[in-house]
């Protein structure tokens, strides 16, 4: 009985106390009438304010998504719904027609739509796979050995940020033509390795892993590989589910590029496969969409995976001046 | 003890560094091959005649007198690149920034499914042929037929076509995939600033949002603005894809010239490398001078 009172008289002295010190430090009665009146204004203010951000949000989020609808809508749509006046966003009737469509249009080409497809993934997946595993290992000793040249290599990848590799595409088809690589799928996947925002983004997130656990591992006799595998690649997960998401992407998407480098029919890709079906006339938009779904869903699927990652990546992206 | 470690030569403290220069190989003989040799040939290229069927001939600064007083065509691209640039750099770059200010204080679901809708057009960027069709020059065209069934339009505007409107279609679509990384990078960077900053700067006298906006906020985030500028003004230089598809190769009266069209004009299709390396040279300089300047901007935010 008495424990409990005293409990209780504790616990409620400390209530009084804390709400002392929250009328502390809102000050005097004549501060407390200012800062309520204050906060009538800023709370008609602020819900106003909220009102207003949420139009903002609601007017570009349609405007942003409204493309993709469409796209996804219109894979969907027989040929007849497609032309309709006015036009129409939502299908009236569900097909699947425009997906046989496309096989059969391809099916009449010289290089079939599976083929667009095994490139745009080969080359996607082995230029990720390598990004990632050879960024990582650069980025690992760049950011926790200190050698002589790290800080000059560092320096010139964070400058080819500053780029686009476009500027490189001249001098790299006599490079690519004297290794004997034009026409190969090597022109699109080894430059793919090298792409600086990767090694930036991993060397950036790999700051925050403590020295401490590395000099830990070192002391227990633990090799440099080994530590590299076993110890850092785990602790980054983040990183390098970014970098697979940012290369994914590019590569998934290269269509144009592969221009530069590769002219054999059969070795192009899927967004250059979706060009050319849209420029054989409008009766192939229904077989366009249907190719336009498929290239927009893989990337926006990883990215809905691993997006909570990206996020804790992109938060130690920043530059230092 | 740390003035010894200096002392220590070069020489051996490179072979005592034989595990790093093994990591950073693979990584480093690729960067290096493709992408620091290319800045440097081309820049070497640009002062020669190559069109790769004859060795190449020293020819002095005549591709870069050629370039900016014999082709009208280049001057046209130069232009309307800077248009492009102008408006999508720092319109894609302040949108985002917004954009992520708005979802910020957003509950973590929302913010998800927000960040989700503004970044999938990035990732859709093969897609710009379905603007082909939303744009399309007839009535089936959703933006004509949309317009049409509004009456504010009678005939079907040949937006792709007519010169006067082919630049604003293809400024509206890059700046619909113009989030990018940067725009990851404003939501984790206003994700990661305490709250007692701003608590602490209303009992300093910080009264309106905006001020909070550029005297926390804002300087809080400048590495990551840094950053974004970077991924904005690289993008928007180098746009190429989206005017090939949506106005075609060339485009009506050069409307939709960009100077990478115009490179991979020389460089692709003509083989006049030396050429191609002197344009592609003035497009590197323009980018490193931007960011340059851009730089320079950045450096006075909160102040």
């Amino acid at each position: 009985m008495e424990m409990r009172s005293i409990r209780q008289a504790a616990s409620n002295a400390l209530a009084a106390v804390s709400s002392g010190i929250r009328t502390c430090r809102r000050g005097g009665a004549r501060m407390r009438h200012r800062i309520r009146s204050a906060f009538g204004i800023r709370l008609s203010r602020r819900i106003y304010g909220e009102i207003l951000s949420a139009v903002v949000l609601g007017v570009f989020g349609i405007a942003f998504i409204l493309p993709i609808v469409y796209t996804v809508c219109n894979a969907f749509k027989p040929l007849d719904e497609l032309f309709l006046f006015p036009p129409k966003l939502f299908p009236q009737r569900v097909t699947l027609e425009n997906f046989s469509d496309l096989s059969a249009l391809m099916g009449e080409s010289w290089v079939p739509f599976s083929r667009y497809l095994f490139n745009t993934v080969l080359i996607t997946a082995a230029g990720t796979i390598g990004h990632v595993i050879f960024a990582s290992m650069a980025a690992y000793v760049l950011e926790k050995h200190k050698f002589p040249g790290s800080r000059a290599f560092f320096g010139l990848v964070t400058a080819a940020l500053m780029f686009s590799p476009i500027v490189t595409s001249v001098p790299n088809i006599l490079i690519m033509s004297s290794l004997g690589w034009m026409d190969t799928y090597w022109a699109v996947v080894i430059p793919a390795i090298g792409q600086p925002l990767g090694l930036f983004l991993m060397k950036q997130f790999m700051s925050t892993l403590p020295d401490s656990i590395l000099e830990a591992a070192r002391i227990d006799g633990a090799r440099e590989w080994r530590i590299f595998f076993k110890i850092v690649m785990p602790a980054v997960k983040p990183a390098w589910l970014t970098l697979i998401i940012f290369s994914t992407q590019t590569l998934w998407n290269t269509g144009g590029n592969i221009g530069f480098y590769i002219r054999s029919e059969e070795l192009k890709t899927l967004p250059y496969a979706l060009n050319s079906i849209l420029t054989g006339g409008v009766a192939r938009a229904g077989a366009g969409s249907a190719v336009g779904l498929l290239l927009i869903s893989v990337p926006i699927l990883i990215f809905m995976l691993a997006q909570s990652n990206i996020i804790d990546t992109m938060t130690t992206s920043g530059m230092k001046e | 003890m740390t003035g010894q470690r200096t002392q220590e030569p070069l020489l051996r403290r490179v072979r005592k560094a034989w595990v790093s220069y093994l990591f950073l190989l693979p990584y480093a003989s690729v960067f290096l091959a493709f992408t620091v040799l290319p800045v440097i040939m081309s820049l070497w290229n640009s002062f020669t005649y190559n069109n790769l069927l004859e060795p190449a001939r020293f020819v002095g600064f005549s591709n870069y007198v050629r370039m900016f007083t014999q082709d009208a065509s280049f001057l046209q691209a130069v232009k309307n690149t800077f248009v492009i640039a102008l408006v999508t750099g720092p319109g894609g770059y302040l949108l985002s920034l917004f954009l992520a200010w708005l979802i910020n204080g957003m509950t973590r679901p929302l913010r998800t499914l927000f960040v989700l809708i503004f970044y999938a057009p990035t990732m859709s960027s093969a897609i710009y042929s379905i603007w082909g069709i939303l744009f399309s020059s007839d009535e089936y065209g959703y933006i004509n037929g949309f317009l049409m069934s509004l009456n504010l339009i009678r005939e079907p505007v040949s937006w792709l076509l007519d010169e006067q409107y082919i630049l604003t279609v293809v400024i509206i679509c890059v700046l619909w995939t113009s989030m990018g990384a940067g725009f990851l990078s404003f939501v984790a960077g206003l994700r990661s600033i305490d709250k007692q900053y701003y608590e602490a700067a209303s009992v300093d006298g910080i009264r309106s949002r905006w001020q909070e906006l550029w005297f926390i906020t804002l300087p809080m985030m400048k590495p990551q603005l840094l950053f974004g500028a970077i991924m904005s003004i690289t993008s928007s230089f180098s746009v190429h894809e989206v005017t090939m598809v949506l106005a075609g190769f060339p485009s009506t009266n050069n409307a939709a010239l960009t100077v990478v069209n115009h490179l991979y004009d020389y460089g692709y299709l003509r083989f006049e490398l030396g050429y191609a390396s002197a344009i592609a040279t003035v497009l590197f300089l323009t980018m490193m001078g931007a960011n340059k300047l851009v730089n320079l901007l950045l450096r006075r935010v909160g102040k």
